[in-house]
């Protein structure tokens, strides 16, 4: 046993994000510690790190890492500990680097502290670390600045710093989230390598029940301070025990639940300061009895290996899933709603006194795609593909530079203004940060009325349309007054909604609306869109890399890669019959909750850049099957079927 | 005819300030039926801190006011004659303090001194000695030996008839508004986060910031007390190079600090606020203009440039005598150009902050949901970007409120501040110069300037913060 942690409680102020966590890791284990946001997870960290916020202390419990006690340590000796005995990897690479020091100048750092190299030694261990995480070139890598080096490469820069102490355990605090899919892939892949290698163990915080699936050994389920469910693996998913894991399980869009509403959990985490008397679970639980409010449940032993915190005997089966009007919108033979040609969106590269531009980011180029009334169309693709600008162009909020978009038989991009004016009603947006996307100094009802009267939609009254609405998005009616701080993500992403719902669009656009919300609340909005596109009509652009939500929501789904559709068709088609190289390696590099790997295209390295785009197919040098022919020049369509088309000359 | 016994006499600045203030007054009467404003005003009514900052600051306020009715006294004239009167212009707050500002001793003298501060050939002596002083422990006669137990007897006096005075006003208040008050002075050890029911903290922390306001006003009115007590036979804070009592020129700062603090705020203010949202919300060509006119102007060390304007607009007013019928009217005209100037010169930092922070806010996705709904450009601006730079503006406007009233002085230094007849606290500091220099040293003039600024700032400061906290939505629950 390397760490074990009695009783954890951390408290800030009358908050209690942590309360009462006990667990052990194994030499090499990966221990999972999966929960929603607000449950605890990164705190529980920090604490065994004692690395607390200021204001937050540890109130009782113990933690033994190799045999001494972390809380007891003066803080010169857990200097010696962190990094050398426990490294730490954070979720976003992009602020964990110091921009202004070179990559070999950070691992050097710690390499001086914990291994008391020196000079050409710890350059030499530095490029030996670099080459370790997979770095290509490591020894010029090792002069270079961050802000050169790719979202994942900068995640590899930080697991090598990590290592440079040679840790026994490494606590990695949701590693990839901020990264792409198959960013992802290739990260978990080199943590598990050098877990394996090395012997390390590791703590892996996450919400994403998939990378658990790919990664863990043992599961613990957090939720409201505590942990709720402790399991191996296989176990895990094959016979959840606590009603809180296996509703984690029913809300995970996919394919089987197309067109079904997915299960979800009413409410949200209860707030750190809320105090419990009963089951911390029981306002979410639809099978909790009187006991559960009454008394904390005590740990039960399912096997040997499993434990739950619940007094149910044996977990039910989620709640019963409502079942939809199914597949909603038939193919419908009228002209489609929206229609982009051959669309482009360069931005200038300015230099000079004179400001001449000398080439152009290619952000959309040559994007062509048809919506029809009331259907879902997903546009897939990593960060940094063009998916938000191709978004923002259609809307006219961003100017085209080229191409041709018509909403509803009418051309946008030759209109001024003024003439887009009447249009804009019948397109909306709803925006990825449900924190962002509101104006924190207006009242929720005075949001909501904004694009009506922008647009004079209505009468001119707004106080009805407006309770409306907010029933329509699930919200009460009695809220309209309320600032949107006083509100949680998911609600939050509601009241964006209904703000787009409020000028009667016919099409909204949906950009990755869900990216920034928890599982169980993404259950929530999803079915709420599903419900709204049922009853309104409503045409969906849904601009995402998330392929589980595509799967569950996406009638039509169009393939980007750097800037231009690489693969379109129906979702059927494009996610399991994917013809494009490209299309597979983003669905192979997605982890699935069963836990096997059926990678079969690995991509390597990052997309490259707009700005300079690779000659010929923009995909050959990431592609395993290119050749010669690939980089002559840019495959047209070939077409499958009447509506499945694909850019490849490989296929 | 028979004339009144005073002309009044209605300076610019004075105008000015009673406009400002009639304004403020309907905003608050226009707030009190808003609900969001009244409720966020609430708060700050129940924030202990503002409020006992709101009393300091209101009696600043109270003596400015007083400062700025101004009138021309009348002529002793035969009866029955046309009423003359006089060119020199007066303040209700000269009237009020006529003592103080007739007192005048020959030269320096320390703070409740009864001698002059340095050594003088006396008439009929070889010997140089330290005069005693005209008004200065007159009272005392020869017998100096009760200097000591005279002063701490007029503190005495002057601490409980505050306190008396303070008793009086609160029975009075605690009849009207019944037992409200009973609890009141209790609050302030009693622990109110025990409070179960949410209604009992409220009415707990209002009656906290009730009590905190009582207790600064009877601060006030015995520390008032014991000035005038004291006031009365000595002078307080000494007197300085001529003689004036230092108390006096102090209580005259206040207006002069007011009016440059406010006057020029609200010059600077509208231009910093909406160059710097154009610039950085419009950008391009706009972007360019606003951005090559601050950094020309900031680029001319400000002091010069103030200088130059001082002395252009000192031109004007010199070589149109027949445009002032007093002093007191050029000198007002004066201070109203600094103002205008200070004005005009200062708002390049604030706009540059407004124009960088308008960069960041134009980005963020609530503005281009409000794009996407063919929002227009005025109405993006005012209602999604000016209410979240609200308080960056109520921050920099205390910090220049602080910085301008120090500029003044550093105008004055150089010989373009105010007009040399306006007392102001940069003239006081400025003269403090010369004193601190001395051996020994005369050090009364910067303290009661600098202890009269400090508590204004201070105030203003404590009281922003809340304003701030109080109509910020997230610092609310």
């Amino acid at each position: 046993m390397i760490l074990s942690v009695q009783d954890l409680a951390i408290h800030i102020g009358a908050a209690r994000p942590v309360d009462g966590i006990s667990l052990t890791i194994e030499a090499g284990e990966c221990y999972a510690l999966l929960g929603e946001s607000g449950c605890g997870k990164s705190m529980t960290a920090l604490g065994l790190m004692r690395l607390l916020p200021a204001g937050a202390r540890v109130i009782s419990g113990a933690v033994n890492f190799e045999g001494t006690d972390l809380l007891g340590l003066p803080e010169s000796g857990m200097r010696e500990v962190r990094g050398g005995g426990i490294g730490m990897i954070f979720q976003e690479p992009a602020t964990s680097l110091n921009p202004v020091l070179t990559v070999g100048r950070q691992i050097v750092e710690a390499l001086q502290l914990h291994a008391g190299l020196q000079g050409t030694a710890a350059r030499k261990r530095a490029g030996e670390l670099l080459d370790q995480v997979g770095i290509p070139d490591p020894l010029r890598r090792l002069d270079e600045y961050p802000f050169q080096l790719s979202g994942g490469l900068r995640q590899r820069v930080m697991i090598a710093i990590a290592l440079a102490g040679e840790p026994r355990l490494l606590i990695a605090d949701e590693p990839t989230t901020a990264l792409d899919v198959t960013i992802q892939a290739q990260v978990l892949d080199l943590l598990d390598e050098l877990r394996r290698t090395r012997g390390m163990a590791l703590l892996l915080i996450t919400h994403d029940l998939g990378v658990v699936a790919r990664m863990a050994d043992r599961i613990g389920v957090m939720y409201a301070g505590q942990l709720v469910e402790e399991a191996p693996r296989a176990q895990f998913f094959s016979q959840p025990a606590h009603p809180y894991s296996v509703r984690l399980f029913a809300a995970l869009p996919d394919t089987k639940r197309r067109g079904a509403n997915l299960a979800t959990i009413p409410g949200s985490v209860p707030a750190a300061d809320a105090r419990h008397s009963g089951c911390r679970f029981v306002y979410r639980c639809s099978e909790a009895m009187a006991e559960c409010h009454k008394a904390p449940p005590p740990w039960r032993e399912v096997d040997a290996c499993q434990r739950v915190r619940c007094f149910l005997a044996a977990a039910a089966p989620p709640v019963a899933v409502k079942v939809g009007a199914g597949e909603t919108a038939t193919q419908s033979r009228q002209a489609p709603l929206l229609e982009v040609t051959d669309l482009q969106m360069h931005f200038p590269i300015r230099r000079g006194i004179l400001q001449r531009a000398v080439g152009a980011v290619r952000a959309v180029d040559g994007l062509s795609l048809q919506l029809m009334a009331g259907r879902t169309l997903a546009l897939v693709g990593e960060s940094g593909c063009g998916k938000t600008t191709a978004g923002k162009a259609m809307l006219q909020l961003l100017r085209p530079t080229a191409g041709s978009v018509m909403l509803d038989g009418v051309e946008l991009t030759t209109r001024s203004a003024g003439q887009l004016q009447p249009l804009r009603a019948k397109m909306q947006m709803v925006f990825q940060d449900p924190f962002a996307s509101l104006n924190p100094r207006l009242r929720i009802g005075e949001i909501i009325a904004e694009g009506m009267q922008a647009l004079k939609v209505g009468d001119g009254e707004t106080g009805a349309p407006i309770a409306k609405l907010l029933e329509q998005v699930g919200l009460r009616a009695d809220m309209v007054n309320r600032y949107p701080h006083e509100f949680s993500g998911g609600q939050r992403q509601r009241i964006a909604i209904a703000r787009a719902l409020a000028v009667s669009p016919r099409l909204l656009i949906c950009d990755e609306p869900t990216s920034a919300l928890d599982v169980s609340v993404q259950a929530q909005i999803l079915n709420l869109l599903s419900e709204l596109q049922r009853e309104l009509e409503l045409a969906y652009l849904f601009i995402t890399h998330n392929i589980a939500v595509v799967d569950y929501l996406a009638h039509d789904v169009a393939v980007m890669y750097l800037g231009r559709v690489v693969e379109r068709g129906t979702a059927d088609e494009v996610l399991h019959q994917a013809r494009h190289p490209y299309t597979q390696a983003l669905l192979a590099a997605v982890p699935h909750i069963d836990g096997l790997d059926k990678a079969t295209v690995k991509l390597s390295g990052d997309m490259p850049s707009p700005a300079n785009p690779p000659s010929g197919c923009h995909f050959h040098p990431r592609c395993p099957l290119a050749d010669e022919a690939c980089r002559v020049s840019y495959p047209d369509e070939i077409r499958f079927g009447a509506t499945h088309a694909v850019r490849c000359i490989k296929v | 005819m028979m004339g009144l016994a005073v002309q009044p006499l209605l300076l610019w600045s004075d105008a000015l300030l009673f406009v400002m203030t009639a304004v403020i007054v309907a905003l608050a009467l226009w707030a009190r039926r808003q609900d969001a404003l009244r409720a966020a005003w609430a708060r700050v009514a129940k924030n202990s801190v503002a409020m006992s900052a709101a009393t300091v600051l209101a009696v600043f306020v109270l003596i400015g006011m007083l400062d700025s009715l101004h009138y021309r006294p009348r002529l002793d004239t035969q009866p029955g004659a046309t009423a003359q009167y006089a060119v020199e212009v007066h303040s209700a707050l000269d009237a009020l303090l006529s003592g103080l500002r007739q007192r005048s001793e020959k030269t320096y003298s320390a703070p409740l001194a009864t001698h002059l501060f340095s050594r003088e050939a006396l008439e009929n002596s070889v010997e140089r000695e330290f005069p005693r002083l005209k008004h200065g422990g007159a009272h005392l006669g020869e017998n100096l030996a009760g200097h000591e137990n005279d002063i701490a007897l007029r503190l005495l006096f002057g601490a409980g008839a505050g306190l008396a005075v303070w008793l009086v006003m609160f029975a009075a208040l605690r009849r009207r508004y019944g037992v409200e008050f009973k609890t009141t002075l209790k609050v302030g050890d009693g622990d109110t986060a025990n409070g179960a029911e949410k209604d009992a903290e409220k009415g707990a922390a209002k009656s906290a910031a009730a009590g905190s306001v009582l207790l600064t006003l009877l601060a006030v009115f015995m520390l008032t007390g014991v000035v005038v007590a004291l006031a009365d036979g000595y002078h307080v804070f000494g007197t300085d190079k001529v003689g004036q009592d230092v108390l006096y020129l102090s209580l005259k700062s206040i207006r002069t600090g007011l009016l440059i603090g406010t006057l020029t705020t609200l010059v600077m203010l509208p231009v910093a606020v909406l160059l710097g949202i154009l610039a950085g919300y419009v950008g391009g060509w706009v972007d360019d203009v606003i951005q090559y006119l601050y950094t020309t102007l900031s680029s001319i060390p400000g002091v010069l440039l103030i200088a130059a304007a001082v002395l252009m607009m000192q031109v004007v007013i010199d070589t149109h005598p027949e445009w002032f019928a007093t002093t007191a009217e050029r000198a007002d005209a004066r201070l109203l150009a600094l103002c205008l100037i200070l004005g005009m010169t200062s708002w390049t930092g604030l706009a540059r902050l407004m124009r960088g922070e308008t960069l960041k806010l134009r980005e963020l996705e609530f503005v281009q949901a409000a794009q996407a709904f063919g929002v227009g450009r005025f109405a993006i601006m005012h209602r999604h970007i000016l209410p979240n730079l609200m308080h960056i503006v109520l921050i920099a406007l205390v910090m220049d409120f602080s910085g301008l009233v120090l500029a003044e002085a550093v105008l004055s230094y150089v010989g373009v501040g105010v007009d040399p007849s306006t007392i102001s606290f940069g003239t006081m500091i400025n003269t403090a110069r010369m004193e601190l220099a001395r051996e020994p040293m005369v050090w009364w003039s910067l303290v009661a300037a600098f202890s009269f600024m400090f508590a204004l700032v201070l105030a203003a400061n404590l009281f922003a913060d809340a304003i701030r906290d109080a109509f910020d939505p997230r610092s609310s629950t």
